[in-house]
């Protein structure tokens, strides 16, 4: 668990995902203020259209390795006992599973619900 | 030979980097424990016209209105202080003079946000 994500290849992990998740939120930000989505049917065909849904996908990877690198960070500052330690990280881990299938499950199987 | 330890964060000064620094924690995992519920509301915005529609009607009650807040300060904190970061990972704004303004920029910065989501939202 500690080994996959340290050091250099933690550093450069964080440095990307926020990179990517940055330019997606200024995209965001930018088609909100430029051509909100008023109605359902807008916002469906928008989110669930292929561009935007490959984005949103990419991004959701970014947050989800970004959450983990920052998160472990700072269990492994406060946590010490290593019992704690690994029940907390093995919660945090599941979690993030769990809900990554929640939102695979809502960009790219919505329509056969 | 166990080094003093001095941990009276009432009586410690911090710079104001120290604030900027712990923000970005406190609002990282904010915004961590924040995931779970910004992908239900998605699931709610896509599901079906009846959960979009419950969705817009969120934005009219108080408690949401003041997690939306929350949340939208944890968010512009975070991106600042992290766009900070990786400006004084390429060398902008390391030394203390600018690190200390750019410290002030991001606190301030993630506030003056916050205050224009009250005004948005209210």
């Amino acid at each position: 668990m500690r080994r996959s994500v340290t050091g250099l290849r933690a550093w450069l992990v964080q440095r990307l995902s926020a990179v990517y998740m940055l330019l997606f939120i200024v995209f965001l930000l930018i088609h909100f203020l430029v051509d909100p989505p008023t109605s359902y049917p807008a916002w469906h065909g928008w989110v669930l259209g292929r561009g935007v849904s490959v984005a949103a996908s990419i991004f959701w990877l970014a947050l989800l390795t970004h959450a983990w690198v920052g998160v472990r960070d700072v269990v492994m500052d406060y946590v010490h006992p290593i019992a704690v330690r690994v029940l907390v990280l093995a919660v945090v881990s599941l979690g993030l599973m769990g809900i990554s299938a929640w939102a695979i499950r809502i960009l790219w199987l919505g329509q056969i619900r | 030979m166990p080094r003093p330890v001095f941990f009276n964060l009432v009586q410690i000064q911090m710079p104001v980097g120290a604030l900027t620094s712990i923000a970005h924690r406190v609002t990282g995992i904010l915004l961590t424990l924040g995931i779970p519920y910004g992908v239900y509301l998605l699931d709610l915005s896509l599901q079906s016209p009846q959960s979009f529609a419950q969705l817009t009607g969120l934005f009219h009650q108080w408690p949401f209105k003041v997690a939306a807040i929350l949340f939208i300060w944890a968010l512009a904190h975070h991106l600042l202080a992290g766009t900070r970061h990786l400006l004084s990972d390429i060398d902008i704004g390391s030394l203390l003079p600018a690190a200390r303004r750019s410290a002030w920029i991001v606190n301030v910065g993630g506030l003056a946000v916050a205050l224009l989501a009250v005004g948005v939202l209210s």
